[in-house]
């Protein structure tokens, strides 16, 4: 287990945690830092301090509570399906990669590739808004083809870390797949 | 080479024995089935494994020893060594598990009898150790899921997959699992179902039931069909039964029918889940009918809407009149051509006239047929809505006719128009070349040309207005019409059975397999725990949707503008005519 001071793209700090649980079955956590609670507090107010003023203004209380209903699905939606805790990223030799993205309400949503459909993982550089950022992605092997490539699937999509850390574990995914 | 053990849950806890399963072909991998117990004689498991691999169509090999150590059961290291010459294979697996520990031992004997050391997961090894993971699952839910082909390819090339390989391998063994504990029988074995077949009475009694129920309903279908064709044949008959909806309708549900009805067991999952489809959507649409059926008839509510069926015609046919009135005079301030009006205005004032004369004639008969038209809604809701659909489609049969009468005549305008517009530039339309060419023509031809060009367009004005009157009624009608098609499609094409197996029995809907390191032990392989990643539902329900004779418009929204300024009849939809079946 091992942790440096990594971050992503736009500077915020994030953490990655490498776990090796055999000689050919590594596992990485990058994770995104949680949510904040002065987010939290700065949105329920805004939300409540205006459903206040409709309530002076209308004096209905059915505005107060659709703005506590709002307030709380609002939060549930965020944390079930918006907000990812951690990426994971699972490679066993000679069986498959598997990629999963852990939300904070603690759903888990994996995706498992299998050896035979990976040609190798590489570190691609892509336009992302106005500026070129690196980023770490399987290349899928076409079946017809042999040195074609039929899709690429980008890892840490959420997270994106900096160069240091997708190479940090280039590395340590080259060493497997050169193994098999 | 790393070596995969797939090894079931239920033999986690298992007496010692002989494994036995499969090797996957092409992959360095191997399935574990069930495993059978001492004691046993070797010449009945060979007989054993023989009449299974006939029936299952796959290679079952003895894959080698298991051995789960027992208070009092010491020294079986060398009666298991022993093994291996009784049953010649490529490599004999010795798996065994120590008490206390979690981990399992593996040791792969060669065919030349080479030892290799136990497989040790740390660093610095020779080249020859072999690597063991073992990948345990859950026996009877690999067995019962079918995974789904991934998204954007075609089933054919997923042939090499591993993975899919061994689910095929579990799934087809299901007759290997027919023996459980209680049978007295030479062999002993366990896998999932060792502690007993469960089974359920409503089930098997269903299934008993079912085969006669399907030839009974094939036959009366089949009669219903033929019989009837004679008189579908004749082409004013079929020609209404393809406009009615109603009609479209029963031959769909007929066709399910005969398709749920066929005696013959689905082999695929594919088949199997159209025909559970079917059915499910079947009962539900005959359910949600009968409860239609129930609230309709009660507290007298047809009586109540047969009287207020005509006293509404009335009203529309009211409103049309004025609405005439209103374009006979000067609408919107707009200065029309007198006669052309006048002439225009009463022949539909006409029609409204003969139209309301036969709604009164039928007045004191709709309640009888409204009462028995409802008694259709017990075949279901579907057939309630297309009845609903073809009474509105009938009693704006009129607003239809002017339609057609107003597009007619400014489609007759527009082409008359630009052809002589063409005669007053001196052009022509070559119909051989397809294109404009110039022409001269004689002075008379002008002349004519020219005069009737200046009638036309000064007549434009008031027909454009009478036929941007009458499409606008006529696109209300079909929306209204359209939005109840909507309803009577989702009905009949949303997958209930797919659904509801999706969110209750989410793994016989694989998308994939979900991978879980279980916590290791130095000095033991590596274990992980293979689940299965459902499909997700809006997938599933893409994927199992019901074919059906989607009356969707065929045009795109600019075609359908240009149709609607040139003046061409719009068919918002055309129900598919099934004319191959007379064939």
């Amino acid at each position: 287990m091992s942790e440096e001071k990594f971050t992503d793209i736009n500077g915020k700090p994030i953490s990655l945690e490498c776990r090796s649980h055999s000689s050919f079955c590594r596992e990485f956590v990058v994770s995104a830092p949680k949510v904040s609670l002065r987010a939290v507090m700065v949105c329920t107010c805004a939300v409540w301090l205006s459903a206040y003023a409709a309530f002076f203004v209308t004096k209905n209380t059915a505005v107060l509570s659709s703005a506590i209903v709002t307030t709380l699905v609002g939060m549930m939606v965020h944390i079930h399906l918006i907000k990812i805790d951690h990426e994971r990223l699972l490679i066993v030799g000679s069986l498959g990669v598997q990629v999963s993205s852990c939300f904070a309400s603690g759903r888990e949503s994996a995706t498992f590739i299998e050896m035979s459909s990976i040609k190798d993982i590489v570190i691609n550089e892509a336009i992302h808004m106005q500026r070129v950022i690196y980023y770490l992605c399987i290349l899928l092997k076409e079946p017809s083809d042999p040195n074609g490539v039929s899709g690429v699937v980008p890892l840490f999509q959420s997270s994106k870390p900096r160069l240091n850390c997708l190479v940090k574990i280039y590395k340590s995914c080259q060493e497997i797949l050169g193994q098999c | 080479m790393v070596l995969k053990i797939f090894f079931p849950q239920c033999c986690n806890r298992a007496d010692s024995g002989l494994l036995v399963g499969r090797w996957v072909p092409g992959f360095d991998s191997v399935v574990v089935l069930a495993v059978i117990h001492y004691p046993f004689i070797p010449g009945q498991v060979k007989k054993y494994l023989s009449e299974m691999q006939s029936a299952i169509q796959l290679e079952l090999t003895v894959l080698g020893s298991w051995s789960m150590p027992k208070d009092g059961q010491e020294g079986m290291d060398s009666f298991l060594k022993d093994l291996s010459t009784i049953f010649p294979q490529g490599r004999w697996l010795q798996l065994s598990r120590e008490l206390g520990k979690r981990g399992f031992a593996c040791q792969v004997i060669g065919r030349d009898a080479a030892v290799p050391p136990r497989g040790q997961p740390k660093e610095g090894g020779d080249d020859e150790k072999e690597k063991v993971i073992f990948i345990h699952y859950d026996q009877r839910k690999v067995m019962l899921s079918h995974l789904h082909p991934a998204h954007g390819q075609e089933p054919a090339a997923e042939g090499v997959s591993e993975l899919r390989l061994v689910f095929q391998t579990v799934a087809q063994s299901q007759p290997l699992f027919f023996l459980d504990k209680y049978d007295d029988g030479p062999i002993k074995l366990t896998h999932w179902q060792s502690e007993g077949r469960e089974a359920s009475i409503l089930v098997e009694l269903i299934k008993q039931a079912s085969v006669p129920m399907c030839c009974v309903l094939l036959r009366a279908t089949g009669v219903r069909v033929t019989g009837s064709w004679r008189v579908l044949n004749m082409w004013p008959v079929r020609f209404v039964s393809s406009k009615l909806s109603t009609c479209v309708q029963l031959s769909h549900r007929t066709e399910h029918l005969q398709t749920i009805s066929s005696p013959r067991r689905a082999q695929q999952h594919a088949d199997f889940m159209r025909k559970a489809n079917i059915f499910v959507s079947f009962l539900v649409d005959i359910a949600l009918g009968l409860l239609l059926i129930s609230w309709l008839y009660r507290e007298n509510r047809i009586g109540r809407l047969a009287n207020t069926l005509v006293p509404v015609a009335d009203h529309v046919a009211k409103e049309l009149q004025e609405l005439l009135q209103w374009l006979m005079g000067a609408p919107a301030g707009l200065k029309m051509n007198r006669a052309l009006d006048q002439v225009l205005g009463r022949f539909f004032l006409y029609h409204i006239h003969l139209w309301i004369s036969y709604i009164h004639l039928l007045s004191p008969f709709i309640e009888m047929i409204l009462w028995y038209v409802g008694l259709s809604a017990c075949l279901g809701l579907t057939f309630a809505l297309s009845v609903v659909s073809d009474i509105v489609a009938l009693l704006t049969f009129h607003i239809y006719c002017f339609y057609v009468y107003g597009a007619r005549i400014y489609c007759l305008k527009i082409y008359g128009l630009s052809s002589l517009w063409r005669l007053f530039r001196g052009k022509k339309w070559n119909v051989l070349r397809q294109r404009v060419d110039s022409c001269s023509y004689d002075l008379d031809q002008l002349f004519i040309g020219t005069l009737l060009f200046t009638i036309l367009l000064f007549l434009l004005p008031t027909t454009a207005l009478y036929y941007l009157v009458f499409t606008l009624l006529r696109l209300g009608v079909v929306l209204l019409q359209g939005f109840i098609h909507l309803m009577i499609d989702i009905i009949n094409s949303f997958p209930l059975f797919a659904g509801g197996l999706r969110l209750f029995r989410p793994y016989r809907l694989a998308e994939g397999v979900k991978f879980k390191v279980l916590c290791e032990e130095p000095g033991m392989s590596l274990h992980l725990m293979m689940e299965i990643n459902p499909l997700k539902l809006s997938t599933a329900v893409q994927q199992y949707r019901i074919p059906t004779y989607s009356c969707y418009p065929k045009d795109s929204w600019a075609a359908l503008c240009k149709k609607l300024f040139v003046g061409d009849l719009i068919y918002p939809w055309t129900p598919l005519h099934k004319g191959s079946k007379e064939d």
